[in-house]
C-alpha cells in the first residue's frame, strides 16, 4: 500500500492541526482529534523528524538532521507518506 | 515488535478510558453493563473530577470516553466538558440522547474535541425499547434530529449487538448513513445488569458468523474498537485493534473514583484502586498490581495449543469470569464453540456476580416488550477508535 503513496520530500511540512504527539518508549504515537485515528512512530529518529518538519524548509532537510542517511532515506519517505494520507503531518505554504 | 505486542506490555498512559460520571439514569437497560440507575452519595465532585482531568492531561491520554449512567443528568456535566477540551482532553460521551436538545446540539457542533454516541440498540422501537425501555428509541432519535439541524456530522450510533439486532445491520448502517452519522457496534458482555440478560440476549452462534461477514464487508466504515476480536478466527482480524486493551491502553474510573481494568469488569477481582488514592490515577495507573499482571504475556491456558489462539487471543476476560469460565480457557462465544460446551459445565451458583449495583428499586428487569425504562450505556473504550492494521 505505502509503496504506491507519494510524498514530496522537498516541500515543507508541519504536524497538523488537532493532532497530539506522546512520546513512548518505542517511538510516539499520534492522536487526530479530528479523524478521530491513532498512528504509531516506530522509533526516536521518525519521532525527532515529525517533530522538527516545521522548523525545516523541506522534509528532506528534516531528516538529514536527525541523520536519516541515504540508504533509510526512502524508509522515512514512506513513513512520512502514510502520515501525510491519514493527515497526520500537512504541507505548509512557504514565502 | 508489532503495534499489539508493544499495547500487550502496556503503555505509561492510557490511549484513551471510559469515564462513568454517574451511576444515575433515567432508564434502566436490561444490559446495562454497570447497573446504573440511581446516583452514589460518593461520587467524585466537580473539584475531583477537574483533578482528574489536569492527571489526565498531565499523562497526555488523547481523550476519555465519558459514559455512565446518563452522563448528562450531572449538573456540571457541560462543566466538565468544557474544562477537558480546554486541556487537551478530548471527550467522547455516551448518550440516550435524554438532554440533547436544540441548543445542546448546536453547541457540540461548535466544538472540535467532543463527540457523541447515541445509544440506540434496534432500528426500530419495537426491537430497542425491548432493551432499553418504552420511549427510549423516540428520544435517540429526537436527539439524532436535533444533532442533525445543528449540523454535527459524523456523530457515532452506537449499537450493542444481540439476538434481536443482527437481522437489523442493514437497517441500523442505513439509519446512520441518513444522519450522516457512522455507525458503531459493540459486543454485548454479561457485565452489570447483562449477567442476568446475556444468555438470552447474545448473539447464536450462526447471528456470530452473520455479523463477521458483514463486518467484513463494510470494513472501515463501521466502527468496532477491540468489541470483535474473538471473531477473527472466521477468517483474519476485522479492522480495528486485535487485543483486550484492559489495563494495558485502557481502563475505567467509576463514578466514585474506582479504577478497573475494563468498564465491562466491575468487580474487585479488576480493581485496581481509587483516584482519590494519594498519587491519584497516575499511580493506580502505573503502580496497581493487577494492572502489572495483566500487562504480562498471557499464558494462553487451555487456550494455548489451539490454532486461532493468535488471532483471538482466548477473548473477552470480562466475559468470561461474568459467565463463570476460567479467564485463561475459551471465551464463551468461542467460534469454535468451546465457550459454549464449558458454559454447560459451570455450577451457576459459583459464578461471581457483578459488585455494584445501583439500579432502580423496581424489582428485576426481564427482557420484554412494554416494560419500563432501560439504560443506555454499553460503552467500550476503544470501540470507535481506528487504530491502523498491519503497521510497525
Amino acid at each position: 500500500m505505502s509503496t504506491e503513496l507519494r510524498f514530496d520530500l522537498d516541500r515543507a511540512w508541519r504536524v497538523a492541526d488537532r493532532v497530539a504527539v506522546r512520546p513512548e518508549p518505542f517511538g510516539a504515537l499520534l492522536y487526530h482529534f479530528g479523524t478521530r485515528r491513532l498512528s504509531f512512530l516506530k522509533n526516536a529518529t521518525v519521532l525527532a523528524v515529525v517533530r522538527s518538519l516545521a522548523d525545516h524548509p523541506s522534509a528532506r532537510s528534516a531528516c538529514a538532521a536527525a541523520g536519516v542517511g541515504q540508504a533509510a532515506l526512502p524508509a522515512y519517505e514512506r513513513a512520512l507518506a502514510t502520515l501525510a494520507e491519514s493527515r497526520m503531518i500537512c504541507e505548509r505554504p512557504t514565502s | 515488535m508489532s503495534l499489539v505486542e508493544q499495547f500487550e506490555r502496556g503503555l505509561d498512559a492510557p490511549i484513551c478510558l471510559t469515564w462513568e460520571l454517574t451511576y444515575a439514569c433515567n432508564l434502566a437497560c436490561v444490559h446495562c453493563l454497570s447497573s446504573s440507575g440511581r446516583r452514589d452519595p460518593r461520587e467524585l465532585s466537580t473539584a475531583e473530577c477537574r483533578e482528574v482531568i489536569d492527571t489526565l492531561q498531565r499523562m497526555q491520554v488523547f481523550y476519555v470516553n465519558v459514559g455512565g449512567g446518563e452522563p448528562t443528568v450531572r449538573p456540571d456535566f457541560w462543566e466538565l466538558v468544557d474544562y477537558a477540551t480546554a486541556h487537551q482532553v478530548g471527550v467522547k460521551f455516551s448518550t440516550n440522547g435524554i438532554k440533547i436538545d436544540a441548543e445542546a446540539a448546536r453547541r457540540l457542533a461548535a466544538s472540535d474535541y467532543v463527540d457523541v454516541q447515541i445509544s440506540l440498540d434496534g432500528a426500530t422501537a419495537a426491537v430497542n425499547d425491548a432493551v432499553r425501555g418504552a420511549g427510549s428509541h423516540a428520544t435517540a432519535v429526537r436527539a439524532m434530529d436535533h444533532l442533525r439541524a445543528a449540523g454535527f456530522a459524523g456523530f457515532k450510533l452506537s449499537v450493542v449487538m444481540t439476538r434481536h439486532n443482527i437481522g437489523q445491520l442493514d437497517e441500523l448502517k442505513a439509519l446512520a448513513d441518513g444522519y450522516g452519522a457512522q455507525l458503531r457496534l459493540t459486543r454485548l458482555r454479561p457485565s452489570g445488569r447483562g449477567a442476568d440478560s446475556w444468555h438470552e440476549l447474545h448473539p447464536t452462534a450462526a447471528q456470530q458468523r452473520q455479523l463477521y461477514d458483514w463486518l467484513s464487508a463494510h470494513g472501515e466504515q463501521v466502527l468496532t474498537g477491540d468489541s470483535f476480536f474473538h471473531l477473527a478466527p472466521y477468517g483474519g482480524p476485522l479492522p480495528g485493534l486485535n487485543l483486550c486493551g484492559a489495563g494495558r491502553v485502557v481502563c475505567l474510573i467509576d463514578p466514585v473514583g474506582d479504577v478497573y481494568a475494563c468498564p465491562f469488569a466491575i468487580h474487585e477481582e479488576f480493581w485496581a484502586g481509587n483516584v482519590r488514592q494519594p498519587g491519584g490515577f497516575a499511580t493506580v495507573w502505573r503502580e496497581s498490581a493487577l494492572f502489572a499482571d495483566l500487562r504480562r504475556p498471557a499464558s494462553g491456558g487451555a487456550c494455548r495449543s489451539c490454532g486461532f489462539f493468535d488471532s483471538c487471543r482466548g477473548g473477552c476476560m470480562a466475559a468470561k469470569f461474568f459467565t463463570g469460565l476460567p479467564l485463561d480457557g475459551p471465551d464463551p462465544e468461542c467460534v469454535r464453540g468451546l465457550g459454549a460446551e464449558a458454559l454447560g459445565a459451570t455450577d451457576p451458583a459459583a459464578v461471581p456476580r457483578p459488585a455494584a449495583d445501583h439500579s432502580h428499586r423496581r424489582g428485576p428487569v426481564p427482557v420484554a416488550i412494554g416494560r419500563p425504562p432501560a439504560r443506555a450505556c454499553d460503552e467500550n473504550p476503544l470501540a470507535g477508535l481506528a487504530v491502523p492494521a498491519g503497521r510497525g
